[in-house]
Parts: C-alpha cells; structure tokens; sequence
C-alpha cells in the first residue's frame, strides 16, 4: 500500500510591542533575567490581567493579511497547565471564538503553486522560559533550573493552517510565505533564532487517496526552515516504517533532534491533555466594530503574493520575481528604483536576486548597509546589454561600483574593463598574434579545426580578456 | 466623649470639633483590640506602628486644614485577603504565611488616599471559601454576641472587629454573600456593592466573576461613605465599570414612600429559623405603613442558584488558586522535582476546604463534564439574569431576610458542607447577577442573636437600595438594643 503524508502547521508568532500582552512591562529580549517583571507578569496574588490594545491590532492586521473572518466577538478563555515557567498555572489563550478565523495563504515554489487553508489566528500570551544551570545545560543532567519571566506575558499569536500540506517541501515553502507575511504586515521581526516566530507541525499518514485523517503526531523544536523539512520528512519516514511493520502510530508530541535528525518522544501523557478551557472572568469579550476592520484592511501594504504578480506583469522572470517579493524592502526598492531609472526590469530582477544579495553575502554586510542605488544597476545593466562590458566584467563592475569607487563607467575605465570591439585595433591583435604563431596557423590551415579556439585564447590573453568575442571570431575567419 | 458606638459619621463629627483626634480614635480601637481579641479573634494582624504613623499624619494634615473627607483619620480594618503593600497578607491560608505583597489592592490606596488608617488584616475563611470563618488556617473567630457561636463568613473577622468596637468600619469581599451573611450575624450593615463598581485589582482572586469588594460598617450612611470611597473606575481591572459613580449617600433620607417592594417567595418559609421569618414579617409590614407597596415576586430559579453557584465559583476558584505553586512566594515544599515541588507545596498549603472546592472546580470544567456541569451552571446564570429583569419591572427593589438563620454554634455545620452551603442561599443570587444588596440588622431573636434582613437592587441601583436599607434601619431602631456582649458598652469613653 501506498501512505501519504497529510501535514498541518502551527506558528507562534511574538508580536513585536512595546509593553506586553497584559501588563505595562517591557517586551525584551537578551536582558538580565527578570528585570521586565510586575506582580501581572509574575502572577502575584490579587493582580489582573489588562489586555494591549496594540496587540489586538496588530493580530487583526495580521488577520486580514491571511484573508481570515474577523469574529466581531471575541473571547479570551484560560488554559490551564501546570508548568514552573507559567506563572499563573493557566495560560490565557482563546479557545472557541479566536480573533480571526478561515483564511488562506497561496504559496508558490519553482516546483507548485497551492492554497493552504488558514483554520484560525488566535492571541495568547507567552510563558517563561527554564533555564537549565549546572552540569550539561541539558534538561536531564541540569542539576537546577532557574526561570527568567522577562517572556513571560509578551503577546504572542498562534496560526493554525488546516492540513492542506501534503510534503515536507511543501510545508517548508509555506513555512517561509507565511514569515515573509508577518515581516510585511511589521507585527514582529520573526526571527526564528531568537524564538520570535516558532514552527510546529502536525504528520499524520494515510492510504493513498483515503478522505480519512490518520493518527496526527505533533512535532516541536525546529529552529530553522530546513530543520522543518527534515523533521517532517524524518517524521513522516518513521510512521511509514511503523504501519508498513504492522505497529500503529500513537498520538504524542515528539521532540526534533536537530543532531541525531530523528524525532524523540516527549513525556508520555495518558490520553490527550485536558486543559479545562472556560472563559476567562478577568476580562470582558472583545468587541470589533467593522468599520474599524475594514479601515484597518485598506492599510494593508501589498502582500508577497500580489506582488510577485506584479513583478511578473513587468516581465521578471518567475523565480526571481518570487524570490524578489519575498525579500527585504530595502532591496525590493533597489529592484524598483532600478527599473524607474530605465533599467529591463528582467535584467534588474536578475541582478538584484543574483549578484547584489551575492556580493552582500561575500561582504558579510547586512542589506541596510547597502552601498548601491537603484540608478547604478540601471547604469549597469544598459552597460552590459550595449555590449560595452562582458558579463563577467559586469560583476567586477558591481563590486566596484559597491567598493565606492563611483559610477559604473567609472569603475569600468578605471580598472580597464571596458570591451574592445574597435575592428581596427582587434585587426592589429589579430594580426600580431598570426605573426607569433605562424605553425598554429599552418597547422590551422591543414584542416586542424581545435588549433583555432588556441588562436582565440591568445587574442583575448593579448586583450587581457576585454577583446568583444564576437568581432575576433569574425577577423579570425576572415583572415585563416 | 461621645458615649455611643462610634459610627464613621459621629467619629468624623468628634475629630472636626476637636472632640478627639485620629490618634485617640486609634488608641481606643486598639484598646478594645486588646480586650477582645484573645476571645474574639477577628485579627491576623494588627499593624499598630502603621497605623499610628497613619493616624498622626491624619492628625497633622487635619491641623493644617487638609482635610481628605468623611474617611479622614477613620480607623478602618481590612479583611486579609486585599494586598498591602509591606504588610502580611495571607487570605488566611498556610500558603500565603509570611507573604507581604509589594503593592496596595485599589482598594486599599483608595483608603489610604481618603486619609482612613488601616488598623490592621481581618481574619476570613481560608481563600474566602466559608461561611463561619472556621476555615481560617490560623484559628476562628468569635461573635462577640455570643463567643459560642460563629461570626458568619467570610468576611467573619471584619464584621466581628465592627460588631467588637475594635474598627469603626471594615471592608470586606463577597463572593457568595460574604459580607452580608457576617454582617447579618454579627448585627452589623453590609454590603455587596454591584459587580466591577469596586476595583479587584489586589483582592486575592476566589471566583472572578463573582468577587467583590465592599463595606461592613455600623450605618447604613457609613456604608454609603466606605463605598464612595473606594468605588470609581480603575485602569487596572478590566471589569471595572467606566462610568460615574453615583452619590451614594444622597437619597437616605428619602423613605419608602411609593416604592414597590418585592418580597422574594423562594427565600422563606421551611428551613428558615421562625423568628428571621417574623422578623422580616414585621419589618415589611413596617415598610407598608411607611408608604412602601409590598407584593410577593416569584424567581423560581432562586431554588438552583446555589446549585450553579457551587459548579461556577469552584471552577474558577481552581485556575484562580493555581499559582500558588511554591515557585515564587509563600510557601514551598521542596520536591525532586518542580512537578512535585508544586503537588507537595499544595497538599501541605491548602486546607480541607480549599481543596474540596479545587477538586470540585477541576472536575466541572473537565472534558466530558464541561457541558454537565459548568456549561449547565453558566445557561442556569444567565436565564437567573433575565428572571431578575423581569421582576425589576413589576418592582423597585427585592427584599428577604440576608440569612435563614441567626449565628450557629462553632463546630454546628463544620462536618456537613451541604448544611454550611446553605448559609448563603439568600445572598448567593446577586452574586450570579452581580446586582449589588444590602444587609441591615433589624432585631435579635430569643437567644440576643442579631437578624439581617438584605435589600437587593438592579445593577448600579445603590442609591435606591440604600433609601430603602436607611428608612429599614431607621424603624428597626436596631442601636437602641442592647449592644453584644462583646461591644463597647454605652459611656465607656472611645
Ligand atoms: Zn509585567
């Protein structure tokens, strides 16, 4: 029999506001621990939870980003767990009326193009986080384990897609579209090494074609988009090599091991958890007024996938178009800036995906330190299709140009880059070169047709590479 | 030297003329302290050096004709389950012993903003959860009209501290008729103001959408002056309300005169002791006379309120105690593990009734109970929320007696949980409506037991209900009585 997987993604997402989601505290990251703290945070007896109103907003944006509904009602409800770096023992969370609710995402790899459903986009608020002290700094040998709350209580949203994903390429590609949506609308910085954007994925496997859903897994602890995948694909490998031996998947939560590349499992817990969800008395239902929604809807910047449409309606090519309106703003402005100056937005798309990101990379350098403008890629790319650079000069060009040392020509004549196409002067070349190398020639003319291409490497060595090809092709058939 | 019963109002009267000073009404609060709390027991703790540094400060600002309102240099008791800031706090639970909180409760700076000294913490049933003040962790206390007998509860320890003479007024916290009950055993007013007119913020939280603060006093006009004092909107409780706060002492001489008074059917009759129901009897008889219309209002759903009550406030009350863990403050019982650090912190923290009603809450909101139980209890809240809007149109106000009974003996329903449930079922319904009612005492049965009879009104209807308490005051002459045993007899100086 044949399995296929049926994969679902939940995101956490910590939305980047000043204060947190219940208390005046400062949200931080990488500070001394517990010096963003308040009995609210903490959990001290007799305080209460007031909710952040920019939060609110920021996750409706995030909503309408994800055309999802906007509940006109919404409710928060208490979670509730036992756990030392939850300081409340319940987590306040929404249960059955979350802020947004059924929406889609369209993604797109060089390979696909799908719709992901979006079941809902709910808010909650972080929790703590253990810090294991002494011996291995691992959970098990950790002789103590201390808690710094400074989280504790940053707005946190959580994205729940329906299991539309049927591969752990596919997740992974929605994994990446959904963060170039939450950098876009500005809600959080989501950096997945800080922890600020974090990915679960639900696998569960089923004969081919059956409607029926299998036992779903839940696996945690991927700290990178390819660390996604191969859980997902390690995931997806063991529970096909269980129903193929006849066992049966059992519903648990497992751990990636981004070392080992398996998944563990975690502390078994008897049945499902119940976490006795009720409406939290602290506070009142939210209520939206809809007007306000579709205020906040028409200040949507453009999404990536509206513009990676219109960047193909300007001719880019469909990879770097996708890969251009997934990319920073400062450098999506360099592509666009480009184009205004005159530049063939193919050529500029190309460009700004290939070599500039390139170039920044080599450079170490981050795109706001970006020394280029949109103008000197236009200057560029007309330089190279005028034939006046080769296209390998053409990135020694750039380099220049981003080194500081002026305009494009500039660059070109200063270090001697620009193509020699001038007949008379590759004549005279070609003519030398003929004159030292009066055997290759013979043996040329007796009907060894490779001696040829040694001719040419002799011209372009005379040139120092800048002789136009073209033309010397065409003086050394003239004259053999 | 007045020779009566201090009252906010004549003690207020004495430090303006210069009669006293906050300092001597503190000395002669302490002093009573001292003779009865070794019998009566309505303190935890007694904050004398704060309270004299407060009531000198009054003194001063009142030299220099700063004067902060009726509350000035009143000494007041708060019930130990409303943070103060550096000042032990322990809802009477083993868990909390030695926890001294680094912030004041709204309430508490309203007060202390009001220029009242805080004599000192009141003594409750553990966490709120009783209604004798027996499940105190740290020992009952008494009522002073018979030290056999318990105070009511929660709020016991303040509303006895009044009866006592050792505060002038208290505030207390009602859940489920925890001011009103204790006021009405102990012959004292209380009332539960209506929900989110006082700030929680600071009130150890037992069921959050049933607490609330309010005041126990010896007057109805002291109660109108407490609340104004610590009611009004605050920031921090995000079910605060938000908008004015009425005038709550600006309609007491209004009388009964054409309003129509509903007399609740379900709250009488069997299990009611026959001299609260004669009571209440004479009394609304009283009231027509003064020109009150008096008609019996059927709300049948009176008869499951105590039902959903014991599924809704447990519920909450199990996340609300959840975060005494061990891990932060008060107690902790180191374990191998937080797992059990956090279990063996609860066993050891919590007492018998505590955990009954933890055990009870996590149950109703389980999976498969849910809809039961807790589900069940909050449909039953809401149609018990349209039946009291159906009488607020036949009616002004409702009446019934605050208690079936007068006080019980120590030890009477300690073993029988359902018998002490019973207390509050006259209160416990404007606690799932969260309108606010009243407790005014209005005689003593054959035994000297105080009998309370409770006003209770529509949401924000304080200032009708205090009409309505005031005039009931007024003809029950309640001050004329003999005072408890346990009080300040007549002519000792305070
Ligand atoms: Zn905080």
């Amino acid at each position: 029999m044949k399995w296929e997987p049926v994969i679902g993604i939940e995101v956490h997402v910590e939305l980047d506001t000043d204060s947190k989601m219940f208390c005046g505290c400062r949200v931080s990251f990488g500070d001394p621990p517990n010096t963003h703290v308040c009995p609210v945070c903490l959990a001290l007896p007799g305080s209460l939870p007031v909710p952040n109103r920019k939060a609110i907003q920021e996750i409706i944006r995030l909503g309408l980003a994800l055309n999802c509904r906007i509940n006109p009602d919404s409710v928060f409800h208490r979670k509730n767990y036992y756990y030392a770096d939850l300081p409340k023992n319940y987590q306040i969370s929404q249960f059955d009326v979350p802020v947004c609710v059924d929406g889609w995402l369209d993604v797109e790899s060089d390979e696909t193009r799908f719709r992901v459903g979006i079941e809902r986009v709910h808010m909650e608020e972080d929790t703590g986080k253990s810090v294991h002290v002494g011996e291995g700094g691992r959970i098990h040998s950790a002789a103590e384990t201390l808690v710094d709350f400074n989280r504790a209580g940053t707005p946190l949203v959580e994205i729940v897609s329906r299991p539309d994903l049927k591969s752990a390429a596919d997740a992974r590609t929605y994994a990446q579209e959904l963060r170039a949506v939450v950098v876009e609308t500005g809600v959080s910085d989501a950096r997945m090494e800080r922890g600020s954007i974090r990915f679960d994925a639900n696998v569960s496997i089923r004969p081919e074609g059956s409607p029926r859903l299998g036992v779903k897994v839940e696996i945690k602890n991927m700290n990178s988009f390819r660390s996604l995948e191969k859980a997902i694909r390690s995931e997806i490998g063991r529970q096909t090599a269980l129903v193929t031996a006849g066992e049966r998947v059992v519903m648990e939560t497992r751990h990636w091991d981004e070392e080992a590349e398996v998944t563990h499992g975690m502390r078994t817990k008897e049945g499902s958890s119940d976490y006795r969800y009720f409406t939290e008395p602290d506070l009142a239902p939210m209520a939206f007024d809809s007007s306000w929604v579709e205020e906040a809807r028409s200040l949507l910047p453009e999404l990536p996938a509206l513009r990676r449409d219109r960047y193909r309606g300007m001719g880019v090519r469909p990879a770097a178009a996708r890969v251009l309106a997934s990319s920073d703003p400062r450098l999506r402005s360099l592509f666009e800036e480009a184009v205004e100056s005159g530049a063939d937005p193919v050529a500029a798309g190309n460009w700004v995906t290939g070599e500039v990101t390139a170039s920044l990379r080599r450079r170490e350098a981050s795109v706001g330190e970006l020394p280029l403008r949109g103008d000197q890629i236009a200057a560029l790319t007309r330089m190279v299709s005028e034939g006046r650079v080769s296209a390998g000069a053409a990135r020694e060009v750039l380099e220049g140009v981003m080194d500081g040392e002026g305009s494009p020509s500039e660059v070109a004549t200063r270090r001697n880059l620009l193509q020699l196409s001038d007949r008379t002067a590759l004549e005279e070349v070609v003519e030398e070169v003929m004159a030292a190398n009066p055997e290759a020639v013979e043996r040329y003319r007796s009907g060894e047709g490779k001696v040829r291409g040694y001719l040419m490497g002799q011209v372009m060595r005379a040139t120092s590479g800048r002789a136009d090809p073209r033309a010397v092709n065409e003086i050394l058939s003239a004259r053999l | 030297m007045p020779s009566q019963p201090l009252s906010i109002t004549s003690a207020g009267a004495a430090l303006r003329s210069g009669e006293t000073t906050s300092v001597e009404l503190l000395a002669a609060v302490m002093s009573r302290a001292e003779m009865t709390e070794s019998e009566l027991h309505c303190y935890l703790n007694l904050d004398r050096e704060g309270a004299m540094s407060a009531a000198r400060r009054a003194d001063r600002e009142l030299d220099r004709g700063e004067d902060r309102g009726p509350l000035h240099g009143i000494p007041v008791a708060v019930k130990d389950n409303m943070c103060t800031r550096g000042l032990e706090t322990t809802c009477s639970s083993k868990i909390l012993a030695g926890y001294r909180p680094p912030y004041d409760a709204t309430a508490v700076a309203r007060l202390r903003e009001a220029g009242a000294v805080i004599v000192g913490k009141t003594n409750l049933d553990e966490f709120a959860m009783g209604s004798s003040t027996e499940n105190s962790a740290y020992g009952p206390t008494r009522n002073p009209w018979d030290t056999g007998r318990v105070p009511g509860g929660s709020s016991g320890g303040s509303a006895a501290a009044v009866a006592a003479g050792s505060a002038i007024a208290a505030l207390g916290s009602d859940t489920g008729g925890s001011i009103r009950q204790p006021a009405s055993l102990c012959g004292v007013v209380g009332l539960k103001p209506t929900y989110g007119l006082v700030s929680r913020y600071g009130l150890v939280a037992f069921a959050s959408s049933l607490d609330q603060i309010g005041p126990l006093t010896r007057t109805v006009r002291d109660a109108a002056l407490l609340l104004s004092a610590v009611a009004g909107h605050d920031p921090a409780d995000a079910t605060s309300y938000a908008g004015q706060t009425p005038d709550f002492a600006g309609s007491l001489d209004r009388g009964v005169d054409g309003l129509r008074l509903g007399v609740v059917k379900e709250l009488g009759g069997e299990g009611y002791q026959p001299e609260v129901s004669e009571a209440t009897e004479m009394m609304l008889e009283k009231l027509a006379a003064r020109g009150a219309e008096v008609t019996e209002v059927s709300l049948p759903l009176f008869d499951v309120a105590l039902s959903a009550y014991y599924l809704i406030a447990p519920a909450e009350c199990s996340a609300n105690l959840a975060r005494f863990d061990g891990m932060r403050y008060g107690l902790s019982v180191k374990g191998s593990t937080a797992s059990d650090t956090m279990s063996d912190t609860r066993a050891e923290g919590f007492g018998p009734e505590v955990i009954r009603r933890i055990l009870l809450g996590t149950y109703a909101l389980s999976a498969g109970y849910f809809d039961a139980f807790y589900g069940q209890a909050q449909k039953v809240r809401s149609l018990l929320l349209d039946e009291f809007s159906e009488a607020y149109e036949k009616v002004d106000v409702l009446v019934s007696p605050t208690s079936p009974t007068t006080a019980f003996r120590l030890g009477e329903r300690t073993q029988d949980p359902l018998a002490m449930y019973m207390s509050d079922i006259c209160t416990i319904p404007s606690n799932l409506s969260g309108h606010p009612a009243i407790s005014v005492p209005i005689g003593l049965d054959s035994e000297g037991l105080p009998i309370g009879f409770q006003v209770m009104a529509p949401a924000l209807g304080e200032r009708l209900m205090m009409a309505v308490a005031a005039e009931v005051e007024r003809l029950a002459g309640f001050d004329a009585l003999p005072p408890p045993a346990l009080a300040p007899p007549p002519g000792v100086p305070l």
